[in-house]
């Protein structure tokens, strides 16, 4: 009864300012008869008026600040349409400043279109936005070689312009363009209706390529890539549902499925899979913002990534990638951005520049310390806390970053490889023992319900005789006695059981921080609030301790006398009070929610 | 998957963003097609609830059916709904109908633009940022009340789309507001893919647009896939017009058009009898610039 919608696709004409987008893109509109009745001679009679010689750029100019500057600043979308299907054509701007606007169409351009001016040639914006549109993810390019009528539209000159634009695409690792097609937007050549100027070029016109390309593939046979959005539970109504909601990016998931998310290694079968007006389903795949209700409640917040065993995704704290900056600012060493990766933020910072590729010339360049506005680079970077993603040839959703200095998204990019960090053999020992636990009759969650809070462990770090074990001491005694379940972790216990067969060197120190990582594991799975100090492992193991706790909060506390900034969650000079640095340590809990 | 179900997956996507990174989130509701769309896709993305206030900015000349639909929809949906309005203007009679008697050049004149300024886009910020009153319904009565909140919202939730004119294709789908409301186009961050701007200074706010991909056709066909119900102002009862975009009685023009339901408007939008024509060309203020800078200012 219904009839099926309309195929669409979205397309991106880039192309430096004045190589004849706009142009382009007018004409286009024009032959399709896409354009609202009497705007064309409206337009007509508008340049009479002012005595400007007509342009079809100028049905585009919607916005006065645009026709008072001269040139498109904008994304502009429009609609026209083939007998094929439906085009959502973005018209991208081609000046540098407008960089980042070029950036937004094209991040979501199934196709494009680049414009090269056979007068001009390939120029310095042709190449960068060529290596643009390859990291951006735009696979499907047609190369629209304009203003054809100002080169005698010679045969050798388009040639010469394609050979040396395709080797410089293949020299950074593009995907070579579909076509190259000679054409004159202005008089309307090979745009819809092909020349008979340039009989010498036999291939599609510009709107016949267009419609030539196919929809990419859904991505459902790919392994299943769930990144958590948020968890919801409205309670409205006696409505009880605890959903897990987001988009899946690829791959199909179904009703009793085991999945496993990532970072946390914490696991649930899919009971139901939720939707508001709509028939109940038992599988579902890429490309839906779906909901799932999960068989055992478990604690999992946004960002994690919901996947099958056997195929999960990277995590690391390091990662090298191809970006893009567009910050006034430059990005630095030393400095904490904000890193936004599917729907994980974490604290991110620059740590190497592996090599800054110029687009004035196709080579690449020497180093810089930074990496200044509209500068690509191949960088590698850390990571505050361990996330969860793929390599771009895995994954797309799953690789695609952007980095936000203050309130503003200053640049985005592509993971090229996990980079090692010093945790991975830990990560991996907690990923293999997790996804094989073997769960108890009573839930995390039946624990948490019982004892009024999650498990979390709470460690003291700081020098031999700063008073540790004091405060550890009275943090314990006052969470039991306001009722929770807590128990001090006193490193020297482990030491003396589970550690009395090792022999104190410094090699050992990576099986130390192994062996009270686990115990203190058991511990949390008991879903306790475990307090621990110790003197053999210091603030430098949390990130080996964390990596072998994946499943819990780890919370640091560092007891130290001297100011300075400490690395640590909180920081106490050991001169505090007992009670009061129970007070403290209670409300760092609670403003991580592990407390009420 | 199709077409509307992609469009509706990535509107739903956007909403969850939104619900996330901000705390004080609204949506404006229009009573129009392109806002009751925007309130069942929210329903989508949180299955079946909505978990924010809805924003009205009541002219006090808009159509009574359209009042009538508003409170009878948030009653059954049990929406929080929210209305502001410029008491003030409308009681100084300083809008385009109350002086539209007056020659032209009177200095009490008001024009069509110049009420639209006051009545939506004036209203429309000071509701927004909590310094005019705001009443709000109560579900058990069903009467408007004084809303005691007045902190501003941060997060804007609008039904515009690309389509329906040159200006509004300008837009992001997560698009900042600075202090005065005003929208700086030739300073927009860059949109990456699905990560949106989310951070914002203290006293801006970001209007966010999960409908920018849709067209008006998407719309329709959306109605009636999901059996959305609309105001009757859109179809022809007998008199052979209809309204195709909704607004103030004063400024509204109903078009020539027999459609008298949901697939008639699809197959008339189909049939290209109403191709050739702009959409909101029975809205009599959109002159030449005018809306283009009103928009800039803060008008939705
Ligand atoms: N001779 C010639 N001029 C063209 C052609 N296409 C565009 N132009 C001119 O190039 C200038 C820039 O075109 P426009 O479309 O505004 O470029 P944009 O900045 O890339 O959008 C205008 O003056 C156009 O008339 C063409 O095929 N031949």
């Amino acid at each position: 009864m219904t009839v099926p919608a309309r195929d669409q696709m979205s397309i991106v004409i880039v192309g430096h300012v004045d190589y004849g987008k706009s142009t382009v893109v007018g004409r286009l509109f024009a032959d399709t008869g896409s354009l609202p009745e009497g705007k064309l001679e409206a337009v007509r009679k508008e340049c009479a008026r002012t005595g400007k010689p007509f342009e079809y750029a100028f049905l585009l100019d919607a916005l006065s600040d645009e026709q008072d500057q001269g040139i498109t600043i904008d994304t502009a979308r429009s609609f026209f349409k083939t007998a094929k299907r439906d085009y959502i054509i973005i018209d991208a701007p081609g000046h540098i400043e407008f960089l980042k606007n070029m950036i937004s169409g094209a991040a979501r351009a199934e196709a494009a279109v680049l414009v090269i001016d056979a007068k001009e040639g390939i120029r310095e914006n042709s190449r960068r936005h060529g290596y643009l549109l390859s990291m951006l993810g735009v696979r499907k390019i047609v190369v629209a070689v304009n203003k054809m009528d100002l080169v005698n539209r010679d045969k050798a000159h388009f040639r010469k312009i394609e050979s040396d634009f395709r080797s410089f695409l293949k020299s950074i690792g593009s995907p070579d363009p579909e076509q190259f097609i000679p054409i004159s937007a202005i008089t309307g050549e090979n745009l819809s209706n092909p020349s008979d100027q340039m009989l010498w070029y036999r291939g599609p016109t510009l709107l016949s390529a267009l419609d030539q390309f196919e929809k990419a593939p859904a991505k459902g046979d790919r392994p299943l890539r769930f990144p958590v959005q948020a968890i919801y539970k409205f309670a409205a109504e006696g409505d009880d549902r605890r959903i897990v909601a987001g988009r899946i990016e690829s791959g199909r998931v179904k009703v009793g499925d085991r999945v496993v998310f990532s970072p946390s290694n914490k696991s649930s079968v899919i009971k139901n899979i939720e939707a508001f007006n709509a028939p109940t389903r038992h599988t579902i795949e890429a490309g839906w913002s779906t909901g799932f209700t999960l068989t055992e409640e478990i604690y999992i917040t946004r960002g994690e990534l919901m996947t099958h065993e056997t195929a999960p995704p990277l995590v690391s704290t390091r990662f090298r990638a191809n970006m893009i900056w567009l910050g006034k600012k430059p990005f630095e060493k030393n400095k904490d951005y904000k890193l936004k990766i599917h729907t994980q933020a974490v604290s991110v910072r620059l740590i190497e520049i592996n090599k800054l590729v110029d687009a004035t010339s196709s080579g690449e360049q020497g180093t810089r310390p930074f990496v200044g506005r509209h500068d690509v680079a191949d960088v590698t970077v850390e990571t505050r806390q361990p996330i969860a993603f793929d390599d771009i040839s895995q994954g797309e959703a799953t690789a695609r970053f952007v980095v936000v200095d203050g309130y503003d998204i200053a640049g985005g990019g592509i993971i090229i490889a996990a980079e090692k960090d010093n945790q991975e053999n830990f990560r991996e020992e907690a990923r293999l023992r997790d996804f094989h636990w073997i769960k108890g009759g009573v839930t995390a969650a039946e624990r948490g319900r019982r004892f009024g809070h999650p498990a979390a462990l709470v460690m003291f770090v700081g020098k031999t005789g700063v008073g540790k074990h004091r405060l550890a001491r009275a943090v314990e005694k006052t969470l039991f006695e306001s009722g929770r379940a807590a128990y001090m972790l006193d490193g020297t216990n482990v030491l003396l059981g589970v550690d009395s067969d090792m022999i104190w060197a410094q090699s050992t120190q990576q099986e130390l921080v192994r062996r009270f990582a686990e115990v203190a594991h058991l511990l949390l799975d008991a879903g306790l609030l475990v307090v621990s100090t110790t003197n053999a492992i210091g603030l430098a193991d949390v990130a080996s301790v964390q990596a072998l706790i994946p499943d819990f909060p780890v919370l640091t506390v560092e007891i130290r006398g001297e100011g300075g900034i400490s690395s640590a969650d909180m920081h106490l000079t050991g001169q505090e009070t007992e009670l009061d640095s129970a007070q403290k340590v209670t409300d760092l809990l609670t403003s991580r929610q592990i407390l009420q | 998957m199709d077409n509307l179900d992609q469009l509706e997956q990535q509107s739903v996507y956007i909403f969850r963003e939104a619900f996330r990174h901000f705390e004080r989130l609204c949506m404006l509701w229009s009573i129009g097609k392109d806002s009751t769309v925007l309130l069942w896709l929210a329903r989508k993305a949180f299955f079946g609830h909505v978990p924010f206030p809805l924003v009205h900015i009541d002219t006090s000349y808009k159509l009574p059916e359209m009042i009538t639909y508003r409170d009878k929809l948030a009653l059954e949906y049990k929406l929080t709904m929210i209305v502001g309005q410029n008491a003030d203007a409308i009681k100084a009679g300083r809008t385009f109908p109350a002086t539209q008697h007056l020659p032209d050049g009177h200095p009490d004149k008001v024009s069509r633009l110049e009420c639209c300024g006051l009545l939506k886009k004036d209203a429309l910020a000071n509701t927004l940022n909590g310094v005019w009153p705001r009443q709000k319904l109560n579900l058990k009565t069903g009467r408007y009340e004084l809303d005691p909140d007045r902190a501003p919202y941060h997060g804007v939730i609008v039904g515009a789309r690309a389509d329906e004119e040159g200006s509004r294709s300008k837009e992001r789908y997560f698009s900042p507001r600075d202090k005065n409301s005003a929208w700086d186009i030739g300073e927009q961050p860059p949109e990456f893919w699905n990560q949106f701007k989310t951070d914002f200074a203290p006293g801006t706010h970001v209007r966010i647009h999960p409908l920018l991909d849709w067209t008006e056709l998407h719309i329709w066909e959306y109605i009636k896939r999901e059996n959305i119900p609309t105001v009757s102002l859109y179809y022809d009862q007998g008199s052979g017009t209809r309204y195709r975009s909704l607004g103030c009685g004063p400024c509204q023009a109903p078009i020539q058009s027999q459609a008298k339901n949901v697939d008639q408007i699809i197959d008339e939008l189909k049939s290209g009898k109403l191709k050739n024509i702009a959409e909101r060309s029975g809205r009599l203020q959109d002159g030449k610039h005018g809306l283009e800078e009103l928009r800039r200012e803060g008008y939705m």
